[in-house]
């Protein structure tokens, strides 16, 4: 209970509306009051919310463990100047910023947002944010139905497989077909079988994820880059490890027409997957399909310079059922931490933490790989994460290393019934030598001992 | 705020080589990919520690929070957030659990989730809620895939119609078109309501959902409810609650016992989880026993020993979003709950309500209210009178209210009232707050009667005057260029 209310106040305010109780203001209908008892949580004062929570906390043992956890949220270093200027009232408590005139420090922050994203991707413009990279994949997915009248999308398999599965939950509204490409021996896209889907030039869109769900630097070749030109499908770039980009050639590169990412690498915390920042960029010719708020520059009547909400026509709460996507609440406050992270790294930080993760992640590639019985699955260029086959169950391997105090990856059985027997382990700049002896160590002790089959 | 000279943007402050030193010092990237992989350009700048504090302090300088004023903005429930949600929200064990921690390693994190759930199932009348979708208009298009889905295994696929009164938020048509739905659009009656005849007139065998808030965006309490809900179900649809106003019946009533199958909440309006500038929200999504097993996926479940996210689900509509849940505002809303327990929350109703009819009384005093009868947490006044005496818009009204230190309220919303100011005080809000603001705005439809071109040329007080919006549509600049 938050609020100021004195009895006297009640009793004055209550008078003044002319009403004898607060009950006659709330009245309903006897058929729908509310007769029974709820079941909520019951009321504590503060300082025994605070203990009640940290009971909970405590039984999050898993932070406590060595975690070479990734597969789409990474454990990367925030500087505390993030957190000091990012939880600052004015940008914690403000709504989206509709009044230009006493928004313009989030507006002309947002701004700067849509820019570093727009130089990381080598994309024209970039909007204010979505609410993850999953989503983002799915509503760039809808700029490119809506630009070519199509209705069938095409899709890596080696794409992180939440995001597949959030956009076929997508496509089932949009009554739009989604199929997928396989990967290859490498753990790649098999571009020739892109190519050949492409043939029959009926697909929206194809989306490749560089890193892809398995770590791997995806190189589309030529001839699937002129399949996809000839086809008119929409080339979407996925971005699930933004860092990444500031050592990998950006999709623009490649001739990507929207890159759909996620920017929790960029100081946003994991916090049990939530919540995090989407992005969506483009090409210039997207700029009227892209969904969700843009900011953009101008003037106020002073000639000063001046941020405002632009392109509005594009939204629900102008557009209503014709809108380019029902988005309003985007993730502002994400964006800003993001935003505050790349501003503190700058490009010579964000390029040394790019060049830290591929050495801690090689460096643990190289101590797994000299486990007797384990085995790197693929020979492809990674950037901060790979896949490890154990001959066995990966499960089994797991759950020998959580008695260990180790989280040693996620089990790529759970999304692909072939790579049972295969770990997806990450390392990341904050992964330490110690970190990947201990790994190591237990790993041998474990593959030492037979297989339970 | 005092007029300031502008800041400029990162860009334009860096030098290259004036990095800060929290990492040590890696190899070359070259050392690890081959030649042709690596970016050989990374046009960002390098600013110094203090740059980058000094520049977003003052960013935050030119921003208007909850924290620097009052926020009356309508259907926003811009109430106090309070500190002690976010101070337990980063505690490491819940900012750096990641989601693929095995769930026997994540046990609070599954007992906070579940005690939410629980909570606003019972506060709200539903049989369950899933804590997926990342915000309102994200659960509304949770909601209509579950009616898609529905109707389909029911064999009724032709339902293909959406009832959206023209009350509604701008999401809910948004979501339905999304869906493949066409809106049918239902005017309010002279009393700014639905009415049943109107929704037995439409609804047949091709109604599939009928999405309404209570109370509406006009503030008013739909009295009809439970025998609209009678006739969208006798038609064979479904009703769909908006949350966005569920600040205004805790306590008294609950959209289950309405008649509603399926519902939102927006955790970051009536459970206090920061707006942030815009997000990120948390949008819950309730469902009625029969559509339980359609809910998006994870649904957290216990079993009377342990916690456990619950994926294999073969009827639910899937995943809306890349990880379970926006964890940390579910930490949040919680703490909230905890703060205020089923007493408390009914106490936050009834002071919403009342604060906001006080307004009203007093604000109908010098402003048109087109519907003069209590209103829950939330009324709608219109300048349609000033506008026609002395040109003075509510947009006019809204900008003149800046310059007194005080957010604009919701302005041309609800559509179906001209020249509308939407106003929502919520229940944190003092008495001496909302005397200043009817001073305020009282002193300000004076002056728009005797010096209208001040209010026209206002804000003056504000870092920058009104912005060209056209000329930022027209010319659209939506990124620095090196």
């Amino acid at each position: 209970m938050y609020a100021p209310h004195t009895q006297a106040d009640i009793n004055e305010m209550l008078a003044a509306v002319g009403v004898d109780s607060l009950d006659e203001l709330l009245r309903v209908p006897d058929a729908i009051a509310l007769k029974s008892k709820l079941e909520v949580v019951p009321a504590l004062p503060e300082y025994l919310i605070g203990r009640r929570f940290e009971q909970f906390a405590e039984k999050n043992g898993g932070v406590n463990y060595r975690s070479f956890l990734g597969a789409g949220a990474y454990r990367h270093y925030a500087p505390p100047a993030i957190a000091a200027l990012a939880m600052r009232g004015e940008y914690l408590t403000a709504y989206t910023p509709y009044q230009a005139e006493v928004s313009q420090g989030y507006l002309q922050a947002i701004y700067e947002w849509q820019t570093y994203i727009c130089l990381l991707t080598g994309m024209e413009l970039a909007n204010a944010s979505v609410y993850d990279g999953a989503t983002a994949l799915a509503e760039a997915a809808i700029m490119a139905l809506g630009a070519t009248g199509r209705k069938k999308l095409l899709v890596s398999r080696a794409i992180h497989p939440n995001y597949r599965a959030v956009l076929r939950t997508y496509c089932e509204g949009l009554d739009v077909t989604l199929d997928e490409i396989p990967f290859d021996a490498e753990l790649t896209t098999n571009y020739s079988a892109l190519e050949s889907a492409l043939a029959s030039n009926e697909y929206a869109a194809v989306a490749i994820a560089s890193p892809n769900f398995f770590g791997n630097v995806e190189s589309p070749t030529r001839d699937a880059l002129e399949a996809i030109k000839h086809s008119g499908t929409v080339p979407i770039a996925v971005v699930a490890e933004a860092l990444s980009l500031a050592a990998l050639e950006p999709p623009a590169k490649w001739g990507a027409q929207i890159v759909a990412g996620e920017a929790q690498s960029f100081g946003v915390a994991q916090a049990y997957g939530g919540p995090y920042a989407g992005f969506i960029a483009s090409t210039a010719e997207h700029m009227r399909r892209i969904p969700g708020r843009l900011v953009g520059k101008s003037v106020d009547n002073a000639g000063r310079t001046a941020y405002v909400l632009t392109l509005q026509a594009r939204e629900q709460h102008i557009r209503r059922e014709r809108a380019t996507s029902n988005i309003c609440t985007n993730q502002a406050h994400c964006a800003l931490i993001a935003t505050i992270y790349l501003a503190l790294m700058g490009k010579t930080g964000l390029r040394n933490a790019a060049a830290l993760n591929l050495g801690r992640s090689r460096e643990l590639a190289s101590a797994v790989a000299n486990v007797a019985g384990l085995t790197l699955k693929s020979s492809a260029p990674f950037f901060n994460e790979f896949v490890v086959d154990t001959g066995r169950p990966a499960g089994e391997v797991l759950a020998a290393l959580r008695k260990r105090w180790i989280l040693g990856g996620v089990d790529l059985g759970r999304f692909y019934p072939e790579l049972k027997s295969c770990i997806l382990m990450t390392a990341t700049e904050l992964t330490t030598s110690g970190d990947i002896n201990a790994l190591a160590t237990a790993l041998e002790e474990i593959m030492r001992a037979p297989a339970i089959v | 705020m005092p007029p300031q000279s502008s800041e400029p943007l990162i860009f334009e402050i860096g030098q290259e080589g004036r990095a800060n030193r929290y990492l040590e010092q890696g190899k070359t990237l070259e050392t690890f990919l081959p030649k042709t992989l690596v970016r050989d350009e990374l046009p960002l700048p390098d600013n110094s520690e203090l740059d980058v504090v000094r520049h977003y302090t003052r960013l935050s300088h030119r921003t208007f929070g909850i924290d620097l004023g009052f926020y009356p903005l309508g259907s926003c429930t811009m109430k106090y957030n309070p500190r002690i949600n976010d101070a337990i929200a980063s505690r490491r064990e819940f900012a750096e659990l990641h989601p693929f921690t095995p769930d026997e390693l994540a046990q609070g994190a599954l007992q906070v989730m579940y005690e939410l759930e629980r909570s606003l199932s019972s506060l709200f009348g539903m049989a369950a809620f899933s804590l997926n979708p990342s915000a309102g208009a994200h659960a509304e298009l949770g909601a209509l895939l579950i009616a898609k889905k529905y109707f389909k295994d029911r064999g009724e696929m032709q339902r293909d119609k959406v009832i959206v009164p023209d009350t509604a938020h701008g999401t809910n048509p948004a979501s339905a078109a999304m869906c493949g739905f066409k809106v049918i659009s239902l005017h309010s009656n002279e009393r700014g309501r639905v009415s049943v005849d109107e929704i037995r007139k439409i609804c047949g065998l091709d109604t599939a959902v009928c999405m309404m808030t209570n109370p509406n965006t006009l503030g008013l309490f739909e009295d009809d409810i439970a025998a609209i809900a009678a006739a969208v179900h006798e038609a064979g649809g479904l009703m769909y609650y908006d949350g966005a106003n569920a600040n205004a019946i805790m306590g008294y009533t609950r959209p289950g016992d309405m008649g509603f199958d399926l519902m939102h909440l927006n955790t970051h309006k009536t459970f206090t989880i920061p707006h942030g500038g815009g997000g990120a929200g948390h949008g819950p999504l309730g469902a009625a026993a029969h559509l339980v097993d359609y809910l998006p996926t994870p649904v957290v479940t216990y079993d009377g020993t342990a916690y456990a996210l619950e994926f294999d689900r073969p009827k639910s509509i899937g995943p809306m979003r890349s990880f379970w849940s926006n964890f940390a505002h579910a930490v949040r809303a919680l703490a909230y709950l905890y703060a205020n327990g089923e007493e408390g929350l009914k106490r936050v109703s009834q002071l919403a309500v009342l604060n906001a009819n006080y307004l009203r009384v007093k604000v109908a005093d010098f402003l048109e209210t087109p519907y003069p009868e209590t209103c829950r947490h939330e009324f709608v006044a219109s300048a349609q009178v000033l506008k026609k005496e002395h040109g003075v818009r509510a947009l006019d009204i809204a900008k003149a209210l800046l310059d007194d230190g005080y957010m604009a309220p919701t302005i041309y919303f609800p559509l179906l009232v001209p020249e509308c100011l939407m106003i929502e005080p919520t229940e944190t809000e003092s008495k001496e707050t909302l005397d200043a603001f009817v001073a305020a705005l009282r002193a300000i439809v004076e002056r728009a009667k005797t010096a209208p071109q001040e209010l026209f040329d206002a804000p003056v007080t504000t870092p920058v005057g009104r912005v060209d919006e056209t000329r930022a549509a027209r010319q659209p600049e939506l990124r620095w260029r090196p």
